[in-house]
């Protein structure tokens, strides 16, 4: 055995060792602004990306904004609505005109008015051109009626509630509502707002898909200096960090994306929407995403842009080891 | 003297593969320099792998400064491997970044903070006569100053333990004497290096320990013979 010089003490680190709370804030804007520039490097790219996972998630993002405003609308048109008491034959015009009276009073009705047989058979005979075919009757067929307008500022549950109730008065015969497709328009809003949901869910998965398969190139592209990351002892954590970083942007940005396409097309639509409105009587004018609508659509892309890029990392990071 | 490198009758096939490596032990010393020599395909450069943990034996026991490689988890390695600094023929320099920048980088995962990152890459250039190319691109150099900033960041963040795979293959034999020479520098201040080469001629002309390996074992009578010869030129 030749000469094998004798140990000496090994070199020693000088500078003071960073805190563990320093070195993350280091390592974790030195990812940010690493991965901000390599993005801004390729801006068509990044782009395209961002684009595609706005769309997808402007999708939903609008649908919804339609239900809530037609939910609005119905909501409105509830002034409109009104709903007839038909009353017993043997109520007296005074019990039925001190009844609409009191029915002013209770909670969640706007107004009542009593409408005697005579004034029935009066307005039938003027409205509905059957006058003659009436005078062959013997006696006159029209109950009294009490038309009550339910006040438009409560939830359509309660007017029905409502409704309920008054038909169990004693001197009502029959409560009706009057307008039937109201009621329809708030079952298919119900059916609209499951399938926004399901809808939601689908386009999440592909904004999933849409991110890992980006972060999954982004990976391959640069198998080169992960192998060198590893083969010099970058922890995975530090290896994985400016992938996570890159995810994240791509979800912000598509949910500003989003964001704004949703309102581009409010704009465009508030037109036409007004004029609609206009032929129900209705005031009613549409509205923008709501202030909880945006963060929730902000902090889908977020979580999304995350979760595809860590999907993405875990699959593939482990496979690439340095060759030498 | 404490061995920072201990190999116990290892043995290591790659998947399905022949044999590369069998039954052999070897032992570095702390602080030592060694060569490790023997044709292509002798198994140098798995010996070098199964030390960096590029690759785990198949039988016997590594055993890396005081650790049994075996014990290493998957999750362990990344650790492990900032211990060592290993170089390669081809240095693998990230070619879309400054020499700077590829020999910052053990810093970087480090943490050190800009200053002392600065500081230090400037003293490995330096030492490795590079400092005035800190701002070029890897692809803008020669192959003997890339497989310097290989060297450089090899040695940046001190690691106790230099692994080097065939650093002069590519080199003439005067740019081949300064890498060497560079390594026995290292070596002065304490590093332990081990450097596999078949360039017989270069290493038997400096006095350090040479480890023959061929066909996968460590031929002891054929070492000796070696060894004869560096005294020779030594």
């Amino acid at each position: 055995m030749t000469s094998a010089k004798p140990a000496k003490p090994g070199p020693r680190r000088v500078a003071h060792q960073p805190s563990w709370l320093e070195k993350m804030t280091q390592d974790h804007v030195r990812a940010i602004s690493g991965t901000l520039s390599a993005l801004a490097r390729r801006p068509i790219g990044t782009l395209l990306t961002a684009f595609v996972i706005g769309i997808t998630l402007a999708l939903p993002a609008g649908l919804n904004t339609l239900v809530a405003n037609l939910g609005q609308a119905g909501d409105s048109l509830q002034g409109s609505l009104r709903a007839s008491l038909f009353l017993n034959d043997d109520v007296s015009a005074e019990r039925g005109a001190e009844l609409a009276h009191d029915l002013t009073r209770r909670p969640g009705v706007s107004s009542a008015r009593y409408i005697s047989r005579e004034q029935a058979l009066e307005e039938f005979r003027t409205f509905s051109g059957f006058g003659e075919a009436l005078d062959i009757l013997k006696d006159n067929p029209l109950p009294a009626t009490i038309v009550v307008t339910p006040s438009a500022k409560q939830p359509q549950a309660r007017t029905e509630a409502l409704l309920k109730d008054l038909g169990t008065l004693p001197e009502v015969a029959q409560a009706k509502l009057d307008e039937k497709w109201l009621q329809r328009l708030y079952a298919i809003l119900a059916l609209v707002q499951r399938a926004v949901l399901m809808i939601a869910g689908a386009l999440a998965l592909a904004v999933l898909i849409v991110v890992g398969n980006t972060i999954r190139l982004d990976i391959e592209n640069r198998r080169d200096e992960i192998e060198v990351m590893k083969l010099i002892g970058a922890p995975n954590s530090y290896i994985r960090r400016p992938f996570l970083y890159t995810g994240l942007w791509y979800g912000l940005t598509g949910g500003v994306l989003a964001c704004l396409l949703v309102q581009a097309g409010v704009i465009s639509l508030v037109q036409p929407a007004r004029q609609l409105a206009g032929l129900y009587d209705s005031q009613a004018t549409l509205q923008g995403l709501s202030l909880n609508a945006a963060a929730a659509v902000f902090a889908a892309g977020l979580g999304l842009g995350w979760l595809g890029a860590f999907w993405a990392v875990s699959r593939h990071l482990r496979h690439i080891e340095p060759a030498t | 003297m404490a061995d920072i490198i201990h190999f116990h009758r290892v043995s290591h096939r790659y998947d399905g593969g022949p044999q590369i490596i069998s039954d052999v032990s070897f032992t570095l010393g702390k602080g030592e320099m060694a060569f490790l020599t023997g044709p292509s395909g002798a198994g140098k450069s798995t010996l070098l792998r199964l030390t960096a943990l590029l690759a785990r034996a198949t039988a016997g026991q590594v055993v890396v400064e005081g650790r049994n490689l075996a014990d290493i988890k998957r999750s362990q390695i990344p650790a492990f491997r900032r211990q060592i600094g290993v170089i390669f023929q081809n240095p693998s320099l990230l070619n879309e970044r400054t020499v700077f920048d590829n020999v910052a980088l053990p810093l970087l995962i480090r943490g050190h903070s800009g200053d002392d990152i600065g500081r230090r890459v400037r003293a490995a250039l330096d030492a490795v006569g590079l400092l005035p190319k800190e701002k070029a691109f890897p692809l803008t150099l020669s192959g003997g100053e890339q497989q310097r900033v290989g060297i450089a960041r090899a040695v940046v963040a001190k690691p106790p333990l230099l692994l080097a795979d065939e650093p002069t293959g590519n080199l003439d034999p005067q740019l081949a004497m300064d890498v060497m020479a560079l390594f026995m520098r290292f070596n002065e201040v304490g590093v332990s290096v081990l450097v596999a080469s078949h360039a017989i001629s270069l290493i038997s002309r400096l006095p350090h320990r040479v480890i023959h390996i061929e066909k996968g074992t460590l031929e002891e009578r054929r070492k000796a013979e070696l060894m004869d010869k560096t005294h020779d030129f030594g």
